[in-house]
């Protein structure tokens, strides 16, 4: 049951062979057995999974079922649940019971999905590693010695141990794909303003998209059209109607013309990444594609660009885990300062705490014109590139990460060196562009992701050409060894 | 930019984050390598590009007046610290 | 030496919604703590804002009435500050981009004569909570109800010289707004603040002097007191030497003066940046122009038909226009009666003030409606009762004994406009005083207000005076 995807589920379920309370119970179990060695939940939900997926049940009976009803996933712990722990990776949140349930949340609850719990994920989504967990690390499924990629490392590991169908992620600056590409699944964040952001708790506001994470791009697909629709309580949510993201899954690829951008294949770059995804490409070829070389000039200066805007948006964003409304409150404070300064030095990780560092100088008086302004005109120039590219491709292709999986701890002592690895995802969020990734292969035993960055609102086309990829491909089905 | 203890200090009390002496060397450190991380965007002449505060070219929605919140005190205050008589409490705040 | 003062005002008019500014949370004062801050106000985490349209509308009502633009564009910004009313340790409002530009209001002068004082800009932003000092075991108590109440801060240019200036400026911005209905400029409860930059510099001198800001001067008399003893403090402190610092001082209005607040004023660092959950907030001509069309009659331009058209003095049109609730009352009353201008305005600005005066009432609470004021106006006009009867049909009136025509019914208030029956009072009481109708035709004129007199005491008031006058000076020549 556990190897079958969300449509084969779906079918399944229709078709009476298992009840969603059967499914439900299968994957919980297989957490109980395997997430010991994961440690991709932080919070399992058993009782309520069980409740929701008996209700589903019942939905069923009475012929109320939907497309995902009674399909059991797992919930990235940054989204707000109403009565569960909702740590977003913190120990400043460790005791924070969400009061209502995200945007997000009320979908799926809407859809019937049932939700297994909560995953874990690097501290306020901060980290291309999910070493910054207060829950401690994620391992790779495909190498325990690896990590899952961050920031939504648990949901990615879940779903390639297959500890869950699907899940949920968000992507600031490549959170969804990154993971995706390392644990070797599929995982789109869709066009800043697609899925709302009310309930999921912020990063960056201006980057931050959540996404699905599942095995393949149909299943994305499925689970995109639960999760994106219009909401009046994000100022920053599109109003328009809801696309059926399924809709061009059967277009064939012949013309689909792609872009691969030569700043994505130069140093930096994996050999052995690189042979995976120039090989995907050649498939593409096969499957009729044309294939272009285009420029995407600026994307050097991406990571530096992000590395202002996020650290300065988080800054502000995390300055209401002050101790006093809910979350983690220093023991005995002497005065209002020492609230602040314990319970928020004592709440938040090191990742966190450079980062609002970073983001509180880069506003500081005097530097705002130097950093914040300067970042946000070459946010411009770098959404210009891709706007001039897509006047002659209808989709980017590349690499989601230059490298596979690196082994847990060997980057932990240079933030740096874990921030330029983000160069060919995040540049997509400063742009606002929907990406996605796919696997291709795989490097020294570590999957390697496909990326595809598509125009604007052009989810459908890029999940057409990931799925018409995975008909004529089996990565996708691989599955890591000890988790079959 | 290399960054001293006292950038540290001030940057920490700005942000009202606690770190302990011991561990401001190594702020500096990682800090300052971020930030010459950050000044490669110096390079590039920017002079009459229009900031870019939002990825799409929207405008503000605007909702209509109106109470739709309903009183959730007792609710919200189940996961507070520390409340009295349905305030939040804090320690003494002078004027 | 003489010096010249130079003075600011920021003014904040909490704007009279009934949701907050960027949540659905109700904004009525008074509720217990804490039960209308919903999650947006209380800044949980993974909340966002989406702001008011009726805040815009009132922002571009109050930009049109100052004859100011308002902005096509404008931008929320987050003001960055921990402070533990602050629940998200930052305010949105708006900085480099404010939603009204340049604008003015004229206020009169005491030595008569007008003077334009320049606005700088007015924005949105929203209000704080509030901190309870009330020990609570030695801690503070926090209130959030008020955090996001909507505010539009309207900044002066240092247009004013006098603390009285100040005070004119305030109560004209504080008509303004409650014309306009965009704030219920309700002071006690604080829906309209003032913080005042004051300094002096030596007369002729083109530099300002180092300010201090006031804070919490929330009266027109406060704003008066504290003024004058900072310009006074100030002029001191250089007079014998010293030197104005910038800061902030709390106006303790129990003392009548003002104090430094404690130095918390080490690197107030803001770190304003563009509210990123929030977007540009682009106000189209067509929404202007409609909220142009719901314009009242400004108070300038009303006094001026006052005087034109009414024929009011200057003095009377302004007391008037004091406030939109006075002025239509008195229009309410004129249109009951049909004209008379003249006669209702001295009625609402004497009888009908001085008894509201007394009693401590708002005119919206006056018992005596325009309606029945305009009734009792019309029987002074068609003779029924004299002016002086009126006075005490008025008293009837607020007392709550009816209409005009039923205190005069009531009271036999009628005058006597028979002419017969005012002759035979006169001959009687010329016949009771055959010595002074003599020394009358003899030449003392001044016995005329005699005869009256008596007339109307066997009258009680109630002869028609003219009718009187007429009469008796023809029985007494004849």
């Amino acid at each position: 049951m556990h190897n079958k995807t969300l449509s084969e589920l779906s079918a399944g379920l229709a078709g009476g062979d298992f009840s969603s309370e059967e499914l439900t119970g299968g994957f919980l179990a297989r957490i109980g057995k395997f997430d010991g060695q994961l440690n991709s939940f932080i919070t399992v939900t058993a009782e309520s999974a069980l409740a929701q997926a008996r209700a589903a049940d019942a939905r069923r009976a009475q012929g109320q079922a939907g497309a995902l009803t009674g399909i059991p996933l797992a919930q990235k712990d940054i989204f707000c649940t109403d009565g569960v722990r909702t740590s977003c990776g913190s120990k400043m949140l460790d005791n924070f019971i969400a009061p209502y349930d995200a945007t997000v949340i009320e979908h799926c609850n809407g859809a019937g999905l049932v939700m297994l719990g909560k995953t874990n994920m690097d501290e306020f989504a901060m980290g291309s590693s999910n070493e910054t967990s207060f829950y401690g690390a994620v391992k790779n499924p495909w190498d325990l010695k690896a990590v899952p990629g961050g920031s939504s490392g648990g949901s990615a590991a879940a779903v390639a141990a297959r500890l869950t169908p699907a899940a949920t992620g968000t992507d600031t600056g490549g959170s969804i794909r990154q993971p995706a590409a390392l644990c070797g699944i599929t995982g789109i964040k869709p066009t800043y303003g697609s899925v709302s952001r009310y309930g999921m708790i912020a990063f960056a506001s201006s980057l931050d998209q959540g996404g699905p994470l599942a095995r393949n791009a149909e299943d994305c697909a499925l689970l995109l059209n639960v999760m994106a629709g219009f909401d009046p309580r994000d100022s920053t949510s599109v109003e328009r109607a809801t696309p059926d993201y399924s809709a061009a899954l059967g277009n064939p690829v012949k013309g689909l013309r792609i872009g691969l951008p030569k700043e994505y294949f130069g140093a930096g770059l994996d050999p052995a990444v690189a042979q995976a995804v120039e090989e995907a490409i050649a498939e593409y070829r096969r499957l009729g594609a044309e294939v272009v070389e285009i420029s995407l000039p600026n994307t050097a200066l991406a990571v530096p660009t992000y590395y202002v805007i996020a650290p300065a948006e988080c800054s502000s964003n995390l300055s209401r885990m002050d101790g006093v409304r809910f979350g983690h409150r220093c023991a005995e404070p002497q005065n209002l300062e020492d609230l602040y300064k314990r319970s928020r030095g004592e709440g938040f990780g090191e990742e966190v705490k450079r980062r609002i560092m970073v983001g509180t100088y880069a506003l500081s008086a005097g530097y705002y014109d130097a950093y914040y302004l300067k970042a946000q005109q070459l946010r411009h120039l770098i959404a210009d590139d891709f706007k001039a590219a897509f006047e002659k491709v209808d989709v980017i292709m590349g690499p989601t990460s230059p490298s596979v999986a690196f082994d847990i701890g060997a980057r932990s002592d240079d933030p740096v060196a874990m921030y330029l690895a983000d160069v060919y995802t995040i540049a997509v969020n400063l742009a606002g562009l929907p990406g996605m990734s796919l696997p291709v292969g795989f490097a020294d035993g570590r999957p390697v992701g496909l990326q595809i960055i598509g125009n604007y609102f052009d989810e459908a086309r890029m999940l057409g050409a990931a799925h018409q990829y995975q008909l004529a491909t089996d990565w996708h089905q691989r599955i890591p060894h000890g988790f079959e | 930019m290399a960054l001293e203890r006292k950038d540290i200090k001030n940057i920490a009390h700005l942000a009202r984050l606690a770190i302990s002496e011991a561990d401001i060397p190594e702020y500096a450190r990682n800090l300052s390598n971020i930030l010459a991380l950050v000044e490669q965007m110096q390079a590039v002449d920017t002079s009459g590009v229009t900031p870019m505060a939002h990825p799409l070219d929207a405008v503000q929605r605007l909702r209509e007046d109106g109470v739709t919140e309903t009183d959730q005190r007792d609710h919200f205050q189940q996961i507070a610290p520390a409340v009295e008589d349905g305030l939040y409490l804090v320690p003494k705040v002078i004027e | 030496m003489e010096w010249e003062t130079v003075i600011g005002l920021e003014i904040h008019a909490q704007l009279a919604t009934t949701s907050k500014i960027f949540s659905g949370a109700a904004t009525a004062y008074g509720a217990a703590p804490n039960t209308q801050a919903c999650a947006v106000d209380l800044g949980l985490p993974g909340v966002l804002p989406v702001l008011n349209k009726e805040t815009v509308r009132m922002a571009t009502k109050f930009g049109l009435a100052i004859g100011a633009t308002v902005a096509p564009r404008s931008i929320f910004a987050r003001k960055n500050y921990f402070y533990p009313d602050l629940p998200k340790g930052y305010q949105i409002s708006q900085y480099e981009l404010p939603v009204v530009g340049q604008g003015y209001v004229d206020i009169e002068l005491e030595e008569g004569g007008s003077k334009r004082i320049g606005i700088t800009r007015a924005h949105l932003e929203e209000d704080a909570g509030k901190s309870l000092h009330e020990d609570f075991n030695g801690m503070t108590g926090i209130d959030l109800n008020r955090a996001g109440t909507p505010l539009l801060e309207i900044v002066s240019e240092p247009d004013m010289r006098s603390a009285k200036e100040a005070v004119a400026y305030m109560k004209k911005l504080h008509a303004l707004v409650r014309y306009l209905e965009i704030c219920d400029g309700n002071m006690q409860e604080g829906s309209f603040r003032c913080d005042a930059n004051v300094s002096v510099r030596p007369k002729g001198q083109e530099a300002f002097g180092t300010r201090a800001e006031l804070k919490n001067i929330n009266s027109f008399r406060f704003v008066e007191k504290a003024i004058d003893y900072e310009v006074e403090r100030q002029i001191a402190l250089i007079e014998s030497g010293g030197k104005v610092v910038q800061e902030t001082r709390l106006f303790d209005p129990d003392k009548g003066e003002t104090r430094s607040m404690r130095a918390k004023e080490e690197a107030n660092d803001y770190r304003y940046f563009p509210d990123p959950d929030l977007l540009p907030l682009v106000i189209e001509p067509a929404f202007i122009e409609a909220v142009a069309a719901t314009l009242p009659e400004l108070p300038d331009a009303k006094r001026q038909r006052f005087m034109e058209e009414h024929g009011l003095s200057a003095y009377d049109a302004g007391i008037l226009t004091d406030s939109r609730d006075i002025a239509d009352y008195y229009e309410a009353v004129v249109t009951a009666v049909g004209g008379e201008p003249k006669l209702c305005a001295n009625w609402v600005i004497g009888e009908l003030s001085s008894y509201l005066n007394r009693d401590g009432r708002e005119i919206d609470a006056s018992p005596v409606s325009s309606v029945l004021l305009a009734g009792m106006i019309k029987r002074i006009l068609d003779n029924t009762i004299s002016g002086k009867i009126a006075k005490e049909v008025f008293d009837a009136m607020w007392a709550g004994e009816g209409d005009a025509d039923a205190v005069i019914g009531k009271k036999g208030l009628k005058q006597i406009t028979d002419t017969s029956a005012i002759e035979k009072i006169i001959d009687e009481v010329l016949a009771a005083n055959p010595d002074n109708v003599a020394a009358y035709r003899g030449g003392k004129d001044k016995l005329f207000g005699f005869f009256v007199g008596q007339v109307m005491r066997a009258t009680q008031g109630k002869a028609n005076p003219q009718q009187l006058n007429e009469l008796l000076k023809r029985k007494l020549e004849g």
